[in-house]
């Protein structure tokens, strides 16, 4: 179930999630409760802001979807509590010395929900109902790469690959569909999507339109049956109505914000009640600019921008200390992170030296920077609807404004923000977020072959030697050779100054008390979710 | 003609003078006009002076209001936010009473074939959830101040212009009229020189209770996030940066809250009395 | 009469025609298109996949042959599929929230006549007193207040401080197990809140004109003749003025109906609600036109279908107007 969260990392829309995180900080349990013995039965409630739009993994990129087919489905293999790769419906894998093949050796016994057998066939189905280009997904990528697939009997699947790809054992961490009920027919109007069968630890029970979905505990589930009988969504739309429930106890498990982590839910009243976690998330928000934009061609002006915006503040006024600061795209913790990067720190004189450097010496009557008798003015779009992005814009602005730029802020919803600005190229400077994987394979974000309309390096960073460590990267792998080719970027980046890499928030999950068995790892705490228990004499549903 | 107007509102003003609920709502609007006339004078700080090592803090001698989620002072944004709220309101109302009045005079005074399309163009507008069109427009084009004040006028014309019409029908008909167009005016001259003056009164009323229903409207909007787009401080967008803190940061959430609650009241308060001041049935 | 109706009925299908005209371009003014939201900047899709989806969804075919398949499919009721990824029709996410919307409505609109009448009536009787004021003020007030203030402070203090109502949503966990009586009780302690918050708000439209009507009619030459017979004053108010001061209030729940199938967008999203003013907002937000379009089409044709019954329902009761 961890392995569909995978997909996650396509998801940069602010969500509820309590896995992905990495692997350095040290989790602070916040309170350890007395573990009484472990018992079946009950049930938890998760707050959920969205409703989830399909229940089949392929077709859906939000991530209220995802969150609910984790629980339902499977992939071959997936990410254990210190984030290695194992196998999950593979018992084992076998990849050949030259990296090109993968064997997947599939568990035996496996039932889907309706008790059909689970085999190699469903695995070839999900193959190739993902790369069928009439299958509206977003996830059709990686398969492409491969270039044959075979099951040589009902347990055996075999991958071969083209040329060494690093990501491709990871890419089979998607969820296995079942080919017995879809197989010749158009997937998108499968009854699936509202009514889903899987493998995973939690079959589908119910789904009521606008207010939850009901899932029950698989008895028959490979790995045994959850102690949880019931694990039911909630969808409330409102973010104060859901932190109300969680304190009426109605609602179990939800995200806080930072503020609510910091200063509400501190008494002694809330401890006894709820465990609280917190680790970073594998997300980092960042300013990126328009590279063919004249303003932001001179490395110099980049430079500035991040020597004139304080981290900290942002962090303290914004996340109340929840969070770090970013420095470059790959979060602290990851084996491919770069622990010296020179980052630029606050500093706004040297800021203003710099520019002076790059010909913005005068000022106007209004104290903004002019250079050939144009002002140095710029507009920070960001997309509606995430709360700290905007709080961030603000913050930056002011800082900004100290150094002599005028920066205005547009918020602009989700859809004609893509549209209209970032595919156009019709921007300046964005305030945005990525959401990482695993795989520190970035090619799609900063490869100069993707900054084509809707490609996603959109602010045209070209560099032949990120192109060629890029692929390097990806094409080999050795870890020695990943991380020079990796840490190589990272410093290219911190030079360059594409970005400004701001801050990797934290994940603030919090559990109700009455829920035992949270082990906090690298993975976060949803990786042993079947484990989790409450004791009889807490049991309340 | 204008003795007659004289007498009209010298009544009028007498009348609106001895309902005590609509001069209290008056009063309140006339501060507020200077409120935010005064904004800058008034306010103790930049209102978008943001302190990130002060957030969130309560009311002080320093903060009378306290300060809001990125250290700035709240009684100044919620006085800067006044100047926004009324903008707001005065614009759309301006736009509603435009188009209300065009249409309802030309309808009225034509009738016929255009009265018709006009009224069924009246009737379609009205069959809408206004609440959701304008939810769609801002939405589709982008929330800005003027595409909000934009909307909420254009959404809001359909009542003035049945009003309109209706005073328009009658006034139509009266003597002055008759002998206006015998000595030639054109239509434009009779319309706008003689008809539009005496239908002011539902005009006054609608627009005063219109303004109210936009600063509220705004608010709305400002909840779903598509209301006057920060760091630009208005009531409404104020107000719902301290929806998520009403358990400890109660300073955030009720300033604003009372300002619109106090505003929306006082203009309803006084539309009502002008109407009351208006209506020749209710005898004072 | 049957001249009437069928005059009324003849007006509708202009109406209906002006209806999809607006809804169709409303929903076109916007530059964005419905496919970003699926694959939003999403590392892994590709140039292909999003033209993919574009034609999927038929956007690549020119505005007038999109609007003309529209309004085809509009005459067979086929409302279209979801651009969501569930791509489920219309017309079922419609089924499934209308009758929410419709009924808490219904029952906010009955509560608001319930208290508006009396109160209308107490005003107009005790003209110009303090109890009128008070009155005035205490309406007016529930106009004023924005929503989703007042919804969330209700929320805390009987939710959370008091712990004596459910927060939000329709039912607890565990109704479906519950007996009748219970699960209606369970839902009427859920509705209590958000009821009571949509009926506030319009109180004072509905109050005050039940004022003005009321005292309309108490100037009127036959309630002083009925006084001056000797009438007891309960008489004459509940007998003779009451009957025609109601009359007007047919038209004004005409009037209502926009709002009844609007729903509040508002408090639907604070009391977690699943109602159509919920399912309208999302269609907005992720540019899901065929939903957006179809809420719209369907909102104003049930208006309409309102409209026109009570405007019958008036003409019924108001002799003056069935020749007219």
């Amino acid at each position: 179930m961890i392995a569909a969260r995978w997909l996650m990392l396509l998801v940069v829309i602010q969500a509820l999630t309590v896995s992905a995180c990495n692997q350095s900080t040290p989790i602070p349990k916040v309170s350890e409760a007395k573990d009484g013995k472990p018992a079946y039965g009950d049930a938890i409630i998760e707050g959920t802001i969205g409703e989830a739009s399909t229940l089949i993994p392929i077709l859906a990129s939000d991530a209220s979807s995802l969150s609910v087919a984790g629980q339902i489905y499977n992939g071959l293999v997936k990410y254990d509590k210190d984030l290695n790769i194992v196998g999950d419906l593979a018992q084992s894998y076998d990849i050949s010395p030259d990296g090109l093949t993968i064997t997947f050796h599939l568990r035996h016994g496996v039932k889907w929900h309706d008790g059909a057998p689970f085999t190699a066939r469903d695995v070839l189905y999900t193959y190739r109902v993902t790369i069928d280009p009439k299958t509206p997904t977003a996830y059709a990528e990686d398969f492409k790469q491969v270039r044959n697939i075979t099951a040589p009997d009902e347990y055996t699947v075999r991958v071969t690959y083209g040329a060494p790809f690093a990501p491709a054992l990871a890419s089979w961490g998607s969820s296995i569909l079942p080919s017995h009920l879809l197989e010749g027919k158009d997937i998108t109007k499968s009854p699936l999507s509202r009514h889903p069968v899987g493998t995973g630890p939690y079959r589908f029970k119910e789904w009521i339109a606008g207010q939850k979905i009901v899932l029950e505990s698989n008895h028959d589930y490979f790995e045994g049956r959850p102690y949880i009988d019931r694990y039911i969504y909630r969808i409330i739309p409102d973010t104060s109505t859901m932190y109300m429930e969680l304190k009426a106890g109605t609602v179990d498990l939800m995200n806080l914000t930072p503020v609510q982590y910091v200063r509400q839910t501190t008494g002694a009243d809330f401890t006894a009640r709820f465990n609280k976690y917190r680790y970073p998330s594998s997300g980092y928000v960042y300013m990126g600019y328009n590279l063919r934009h004249p303003l932001f061609r001179d490395k110099r002006v980049r430079q500035a921008l991040t020597a004139a915006i304080d981290k900290d503040e942002i962090i303290h006024g914004v996340l109340f200390g929840m969070g770090q600061k970013a420095m470059g795209p790959i979060v602290p913790g990851r084996w491919a992170y770069n622990p010296h990067i020179k980052d630029i720190p606050y500093d706004p004189g040297h800021a203003a030296e710099l520019l002076a450097q790059a010909g913005w010496t005068q000022k106007n009557a209004d104290g903004i920077l002019v250079k050939d008798g144009k002002p140095f003015s710029f507009t920070i779009l960001t997309n509606q609807g995430n709360q700290q992005r905007l709080l961030t814009a603000q913050i930056v602005q002011q800082r900004l404004s100290h150094v002599g730029i005028d920066v205005k802020i547009r918020v602009v919803e989700w859809a004609t923000f893509l549209k209209e600005f970032v595919d156009k190229g019709n921007f300046e400077v964005v305030l945005l977020g990525w959401n990482t994987s695993q795989d520190p394979d970035m090619y799609d974000v900063w490869h100069s072959s993707k900054t084509n309309p809707g490609e996603l390096n959109f602010i045209g960073f070209k560099n032949p030697e990120v192109d060629r460590l890029l692929v390097e990267g990806r094409s080999t792998f050795d870890i020695e050779k990943r991380k020079k080719a990796y840490y190589r970027i990272q410093d290219i980046l911190a030079d360059e100054q594409p970005y400004t890499f701001l801050y990797v928030p934290d994940a603030l999950p919090v559990v109700s008390s009455r829920i035992h068995g949270i082990k906090p790892a690298p993975a976060g705490i949803g990786y042993n979710q079947i484990l989790w228990y409450v004791p009889k004499t807490e049991q309340v549903y | 003609m204008a003795f007659k107007h004289t007498y009209f509102y010298s009544v009028f003003w007498q009348r609106l003078k001895c309902n005590r609920l609509a001069m209290v709502g008056g009063w309140v609007v006339a501060l507020l006009f200077v409120v935010s006339l005064l904004a800058p004078l008034l306010a103790p700080y930049d209102p978008n002076g943001i302190n990130a090592w002060r957030v969130l803090e309560p009311p002080s001698w320093q903060h009378w209001f306290g300060t809001d989620e990125l250290g700035r002072d709240v009684l100044s944004r919620v006085l800067y936010g006044a100047r926004i709220s009324l903008k707001v309101g005065f614009v759309a109302v301006g736009i509603a009473v435009a188009i209300g009045t065009v249409v309802g005079l030309v309808s009225g005074y034509y009738s016929g074939i255009v009265d018709a399309g006009l009224m069924r163009v009246v009737d379609i507008m009205l069959c809408f959830p206004a609440f959701f069109l304008i939810l769609a427009v801002i939405t589709f084009l982008e929330p800005s101040i003027w595409y909000i004040m934009m909307v909420i006028g254009l959404t809001g014309w359909m009542g003035v212009a049945r009003l309109v019409r209706a005073e328009t029908l009658s006034i139509r008909e009266m003597d002055y009229i008759m002998a206006a167009r015998c000595i030639g005016c054109s239509n434009m001259r009779i319309i706008f020189r003689h008809i539009l003056p005496n239908t002011v009164s539902p005009i006054l009323v609608s627009a005063t209770l219109g303004i109210a229903g936009a600063i509220l409207t705004e608010s709305a909007l400002s909840f779903l996030g598509i209301g006057v787009q920060p760091p630009t401080p208005s009531w409404g967008n104020i107000l719902t940066s301290g929806k998520d803190y009403i358990e400890f940061a109660w300073w955030l959430s009720l300033f604003p809250g009372l300002a619109i609650l106090v505003t929306v009241l006082a203009y309803n308060l006084l539309g009502e009395g002008i109407r009351d001041a208006l209506d020749p049935r209710v005898k004072g | 009469m049957a001249t009437y109706l069928v005059k009324r009925i003849l007006i509708l299908i202009p109406l209906m025609f002006g209806i999809t005209l607006i809804t169709f371009s409303v929903i076109h003014l916007a530059p964005g298109e419905p496919v970003e939201m699926q694959v939003a900047m999403n590392p892994k899709v590709t140039k292909e996949a999003r033209d993919r989806l574009r034609k999927f969804y038929g956007l690549d075919k020119p505005l007038h042959v999109q609007y003309l398949n529209w309004v085809g499919k509009l005459v067979r009721l086929d409302l279209g599929r979801s651009f969501s990824p569930d791509n489920r029709p219309v017309v079922d996410k419609i089924k499934e929230r209308l009758p929410i919307t419709l009924s808490l409505n219904i029952i906010a609109l009955l509560l608001e006549f319930g208290l508006a009448v009396p109160i209308g009536i107490l005003a107009a009787t005790h003209r110009d007193t303090w109890l009128d004021k008070g009155i005035t003020i205490f309406v007016f007030i529930g106009f004023a207040v924005p929503t989703f203030w007042l919804a969330l402070l209700l929320m805390y203090f009987f939710g959370v401080k008091l712990n004596w109502l459910p927060i939000s949503g329709l039912h607890s966990l565990g109704s479906d197990s519950f007996g009748l009586v219970h699960y209606l009780w369970d839902m009427a302690k859920h509705l209590l809140m958000p009821v009571l918050v949509a009926s506030f708000g319009s109180l004072a439209g509905l109050s005050r004109y039940m004022r003005s009507s009321m005292l309309n009619v108490i100037g009127q030459d036959y309630i002083t003749t009925a006084r001056a017979k000797g009438l007891s004053e309960r008489v004459v108010i509940y007998k003779h003025a009451l009957r025609n001061a109601l009359l007007p209030l047919i038209t004004l729940f005409g009037f209502s109906i926009p709002g009844l199938i609007g729903g509040s967008v508002i408090f639907e999203t604070i009391y977690a609600i699943p109602g159509m003013g919920q399912l309208f907002y999302q269609g907005v937000m992720s540019r899901d036109y065929p939903v957006v379009m179809g809420i719209l089409v369907i909102g104003a044709m049930l208006t309409l279908i309102g409209n026109l019954i009570a405007d019958v329902s008036y003409a019924l009761a108001d002799p003056r107007i069935r020749h007219g």
